[in-house]
């Protein structure tokens, strides 16, 4: 961690860290710390008194049927999405290492929607899907199915987890090509020398090699479908209809800025902080141990 | 290649083809309806071929912005936006560099206490903790201001973490050299690691360039100002004030130029932005 070659002790080693330690305290302890005091606090709806209640937010929030129910949406949102998106990614990733000519061309096509902002995202597909005007939308319609996701709470969930893997494909694409090409070729080589035909050394080979780039992906996934998906879901539904998008990011913005229940955004807050610190502490164990090959 | 089989490699180039397709249909449709003219974005169904009004569209979009008088241009908001991705990918770049330098090659009390400081800004998210870092900027009168824009969003960890993986592969015997040579230690900072660290800085400033460019919730919470608004949240205004009848039209032009700045980096960097990419996350 230290170089065995290193400067002795002065006042410059300070003055380097202080710039990153002064915005890491002011921007994110202090707020951290503020979230976690407000949690314990209810204030009135006009902000006229603030009393100091202990763990009654979270207990609120433990017994509110709309903040479990935005649990569930989260975790089917989240596992849809991981799943779409690295489904689709490996599938194309195993493809690419079928073919010689045009490799570049094919990832430089495949890797831009990650330059898209979210946000942005969000409107180029609600705009496909524009219930009266979107190309989409017209053309489900002349098959007969009646799209209209400002009415319909799950065509509404599709079109979000759509639009969510539409941009997080491209992620998943480039890490799975570079996991796929640092196999060795004498292992590949020698499974079809005994026989093995594509698909089986596929599943037989490839796919298990390759679990650390899949779990770590997993993980890079959920944190995204967890927190990057704001803006998709800001664009596309505002977390409507009816409550059938709010998944708990969004929730803590719609509670915190637009319903002003500032204790029970706080204790939001600090049950997603927990969330985040489990999966980073989950995903920093498990990158540790290396698969033997 | 291990085997000949035409059939897989046909297989393999349809299923590719088909997959650019799909993700590429989006940014089609964003194209064409950003050369037609108002009326012709009306009528269903919508156009799949592009219109000529391409350079009407851009100059509107560009001059006088979308959602009638008063509405703020585009070119404003694309500076913005450049401002607040500047500000946040230098920022970063530069308290990394030096944090990381401190951190490895000083022994100094209190090193591991600001390492362990920084590690754990790495866990949090600007979404989770939005409210408070809200009130603080608030307290500070950083709203309606760049640096309110970009400041609270260069606490991170990732870019530390991976300059000072880079620092710990250099050769000891580079310090020593220096040193010989009668270098201290702001002018071995300066002429040897930094140089020696360039392919690294560039790969991160692409992956930081598109993640400021991209930020939205937090210059939504904290610009009240039209002067400050940045394209990516100009976006979702149009698409709100408009709700009754978007301007597809000038929405999607103003969404093809939203995608631009990031777009032309990745693919003129592709390269630095895959380098960039495998390394800050692993």
């Amino acid at each position: 961690m230290l170089k065995r070659v290193h400067f002795g002790p002065s006042l410059l080693p300070f003055l380097l860290v202080a710039p990153q330690i002064a915005v890491t305290l002011i921007f994110f302890m202090w707020p951290a710390g503020q979230a976690l005091y407000q949690s314990f606090l209810i204030q009135d709806a006009f902000g006229f008194s603030t009393e100091f209640v202990w763990f009654e937010n979270f207990q609120l929030l433990w017994e509110d049927r709309y903040y479990k129910a935005s649990f569930q949406r989260t975790a089917l949102f989240s596992i849809s999405v991981a799943a779409l998106a690295m489904g689709s990614a490996l599938v194309l990733a195993a493809m690419v290492d079928r073919i010689i000519k045009g490799v570049m061309a094919y990832q430089t096509m495949l890797i831009w929607p990650y330059a898209v902002a979210p946000v942005v995202a969000g409107a180029l597909w609600v705009f496909m899907f524009d219930p009266t005007l979107g190309i989409f939308a017209y053309a489900l319609n002349t098959i007969g199915i009646d799209w209209n996701h400002k009415l319909d709470g799950g065509q509404a969930m599709t079109l979000v987890v759509i639009a969510a893997t539409w941009k997080q494909i491209a992620y998943n694409f480039l890490f799975f090509v570079a996991a796929i090409q640092s196999i060795p070729k004498s292992l590949i080589e020698a499974a079809a020398i005994d026989g093995a035909g594509p698909l089986r050394r596929f599943w037989t080979i490839i796919f298990p090699l390759i679990t650390p780039t899949t779990f770590f992906l997993l993980v890079v996934n959920i944190v995204y479908a967890f927190f990057d998906t704001f803006g998709v879901i800001h664009a596309i539904t505002q977390g409507g209809p009816a409550k059938a998008t709010e998944i708990l990011v969004y929730k803590v913005y719609n509670d915190g800025f637009i319903g002003l229940d500032l204790g029970g955004s706080a204790a939001q807050s600090v049950i997603l902080m927990a969330i985040v610190i489990v999966i980073t502490v989950i995903q920093f164990r498990y990158i540790e141990r290396k698969v033997e090959y | 290649m291990i085997e000949n089989r035409p059939f897989i490699t046909v297989l393999a180039h349809i299923t590719l083809l088909l997959g650019v397709a799909i993700v590429a249909f989006p940014i089609w449709i964003t194209f064409v309806a950003s050369t037609h003219e108002a009326v012709r974005m009306t009528q269903v169904p919508l156009p799949l071929l592009p219109g000529d009004q391409f350079f009407v569209n851009l100059k509107t979009v560009l001059i006088d912005g979308v959602g009638g008088s008063g509405a703020t241009p585009v070119w404003l908001m694309m500076f913005n936006s450049m401002m607040m991705a500047m500000m946040i990918s230098i920022g970063k770049i530069a308290i990394s560099l030096m944090s990381a330098f401190a951190i490895v090659y000083f022994r100094f009390p209190f090193r591991m206490g600001f390492f362990w400081m920084i590690f754990i800004t790495l866990m949090l998210p600007v979404e989770v903790r939005i409210l408070p870092t809200f009130e603080v900027v608030a307290n500070l009168n950083m709203l309606n201001s760049y640096w309110g824009m970009s400041v609270p969003l260069i606490a991170s960890a990732t870019a530390t973490f991976m300059f000072r993986q880079v620092f710990l592969t250099i050769p000891d015997e580079m310090l020593e050299a220096a040193r010989v040579d009668g270098a201290g230690p702001l002018r071995f900072f300066w002429d040897i690691l930094i140089p020696l660290s360039r392919t690294n800085i560039a790969a991160l400033f692409v992956i930081l360039f598109i993640y400021g460019w991209n930020q939205y919730l937090w210059p939504l919470l904290i610009t009240t100002k039209s002067e400050y608004f940045t394209v990516v949240m100009g976006i979702k205004q149009m698409l709100e004030s408009a709700e009754q009848s978007p301007d597809w039209h000038l929405i999607m032009m103003t969404a093809l130029l939203a995608m631009l700045p990031p777009i032309i980096v990745v693919l003129s960097m592709q390269k630095m932005f895959v380098k960039g990419l495998t390394e800050t996350e692993k």
